[in-house]
């Protein structure tokens, strides 16, 4: 065997190595990226259904309290700011301001001890407590994965093949109102 | 967190390995003991021992979660039976990004206790109707991350491999003890040369030797690994919930619980979140036999966590209790920091009347109770063997239809 083969030989094995490094880095991005997409799909989840959920509240409490119109106003504009607002960061604002006003509206709630009774409201106190617990831990879960792949599409050498295949960083998703990252009320 | 795994799972392997080994040479030198040394005895004791360790795995594999539930007597609930159990599950099963909600039971017994079962695409999580009376909302949450914890570091399907394994190993070598005890049969069988007498005996002694070491030896390695499992699905509550102090002081209240749990025994013990049949004895002396590590270093562990919520804060706490560490530094060069949830108001006394109550009408509607809620504030629990069209409350006189 001439020199010039087996250096022909160690090249094509080096590509070789190189091209399957790159195909296996590559697939590695794709899956954490369906993975920070599938992540901010469950956030959706659960803020829709405290969507679905504010107008049983209101009207609960509306039967009971119904010289509170303003908050409820507020708690519907916000819902509906909350409801049309599209990307990550106009929605962590929006979604920020609804939780304080429906914390404002429970905390209300607690005035009427007809209200705090009754199964009903009960029964639907303990599915929104539920939901912004959910929105929390679903918050948490996403903010760890969007960190997991912002790490690892900035580290070398996977950067390289990041930046090959068009991988972006993802922003996370922060509340602004600093008593809305405190830990989500439970109440029995 | 995945590093961390990624190492139990290798340890998991290993350890598989080392009692698929051991079950091999028991296997052998039973066959071999029996079969006068022969290579066709041999290779036969380790094919017929190879074949129940097939046919019994494939079983608890396919079966075991079904099993497991039917030996425990749990009971499914819906959304609907049990909203804030039901809820708290989904909670942490998003904290743990599980790709699917696990089945909610629920085991009719006051003392309190908990498990699970399954694989992340197919699981179950069940607690006893006692420890809903005793837990607040957020001890609850605690010992229902510390399950999923069990199911996202897939512990039950490898204790269910190596439970069987520990299983087989006893079963093989408890035919062979009591065999020997009864017949002798080996030894009646030799009239061969005298070569293959004297490998017979050798093997025979082998065997013996095996046979009261083996089953040993794996119940010590099955028990090591349930216990550093333990502490992992602890690091893994912490995390999800980002509260250790949830976690730790559930597990102060059931440790302080002396009830028994009726339904469980030695196959499901290993199970649940403090070993149930350890109660009566009241200490927490850790030995090589324990299933679990004691309680009290537990939840220790959990209230030394003073820097976050993270696997290294787990580890630095370990440390500093026991000394050592229980995660291995290097899973954590890319940990990153978690933080602690923030401190919270305090919350309402728990109510155990109220909830012990509203545990059993979980049972209640089970049982296909119908529930009407009396305008009075009272709640009728009409049982389901209830004929007449119409019941009046007992408190204020008024009809309800049913």
């Amino acid at each position: 065997m001439s020199g010039a083969l087996i250096i022909g030989i160690v090249v094509i094995g080096l590509l070789i190595l190189v091209g399957l490094w790159f195909l296996m880095t590559y697939n590695g991005l794709v899956g954490l990226r369906n993975q920070v997409k599938n992540a901010w799909a469950q956030i959706d989840v659960q803020l829709k259904r405290r969507h679905d959920l504010i107008p049983n509240i209101v009207e609960t409490v509306k039967g009971y309290a119904k010289h509170e119109s303003g908050t409820f106003e507020m708690v519907v504009k916000a819902r509906s700011a909350a409801v049309s607002a599209s990307g990550v960061q106009a929605q962590a604002k929006a979604e920020g301001e609804l939780s304080g006003v429906l914390s404002r509206l429970m905390a209300i709630a607690e005035a009427y001890p007809d209200l705090k009774a009754n199964q009903n409201f009960l029964a639907l106190q303990e599915e929104l407590s539920s939901t912004e617990n959910k929105i929390a831990f679903s918050r948490q879960a996403y903010n760890d994965q969007v960190m997991i792949y912002n790490t690892r599409i900035q580290m070398i050498p996977s950067n390289i093949v990041a930046g090959i295949g068009g991988f972006t960083a993802s922003d996370l998703f922060e509340l602004q109102d600093e008593a809305q990252r405190a830990a989500p009320s439970v109440k029995f | 967190m995945w590093q961390a795994i990624h190492r139990n799972k290798i340890k998991s392997v290993i350890l598989i390995i080392v009692m698929g080994m051991l079950l091999v040479v028991l296997g052998a030198s039973i066959g071999g003991a029996i079969a006068n040394g022969t290579p066709e005895g041999i290779l036969g004791g380790v094919m017929i021992s190879g074949i129940i360790w097939f046919i019994m795995t494939v079983i608890a594999l396919t079966q075991g979660k079904n099993i497991l539930l039917a030996l425990s007597g749990a009971r499914e609930v819906s959304h609907d039976d049990a909203p804030q159990l039901y809820n708290i599950v989904e909670e942490m099963r998003i904290a743990a990004a599980l790709p699917a909600t696990p089945k909610v039971f629920i085991l009719e017994s006051r003392a309190p206790n908990a498990f699970a079962v399954g694989t992340p695409m197919n699981a179950a999580v069940a607690v006893t109707t006692g420890l809903l009376s005793i837990l607040s909302r957020d001890e609850l949450q605690g010992v229902v991350a510390h399950e999923i914890g069990h199911i996202k570091n897939q512990d039950s399907r490898f204790m269910t491999i190596a439970g069987i394994m520990l299983g087989v190993i006893v079963i093989l070598a408890d035919i062979f003890t009591r065999s020997m005890f009864y017949g002798g049969m080996g030894r009646r069988r030799s009239g061969g040369s005298k070569d293959s007498g004297q490998l017979q005996l050798i093997l025979f002694v082998v065997a013996i030797v095996l046979a009261i070491l083996a089953p040993l030896l794996a119940n010590l390695l099955y028990l090591a690994c349930s216990r550093s499992r333990e502490y992992l699905a602890d690091a893994s509550a912490a995390i999800f919930t980002r509260y250790p102090e949830g976690l730790a002081s559930a597990l102060e209240k059931i440790s302080s619980s002396t009830l028994p749990l009726e339904s469980a025994n030695r196959i499901t013990a290993p199970m649940y979140i403090i070993n149930p049949l350890n109660k009566a004895s009241g200490t927490n002396v850790v030995s090589l036999f324990s299933t679990h590590p004691p309680t009290e270093e537990r939840i220790r562990i959990l209230r030394t966590m003073a820097s976050g919520a993270g696997l290294d804060a787990y580890d630095n706490a370990y440390g500093k209790v026991k000394g050592g560490r229980i995660i291995g530094s290097s899973d954590l060069r890319s940990a990153e920091v978690l933080e602690l949830r923030g401190i919270k108001p305090p919350q309402a006394d728990v109510n155990r009347p109220k909830q012990t109550r509203e545990a059993n009408d979980i049972l209640l509607r089970l049982n296909k109770f119908n529930f009407v809620n009396c305008a009075c504030g009272l709640r009728i629990k009409v049982p389901p063997a209830f004929a007449a069209p119409s019941v009046t409350c007992p408190r204020c006189g008024v009809k309800h239809d049913l």
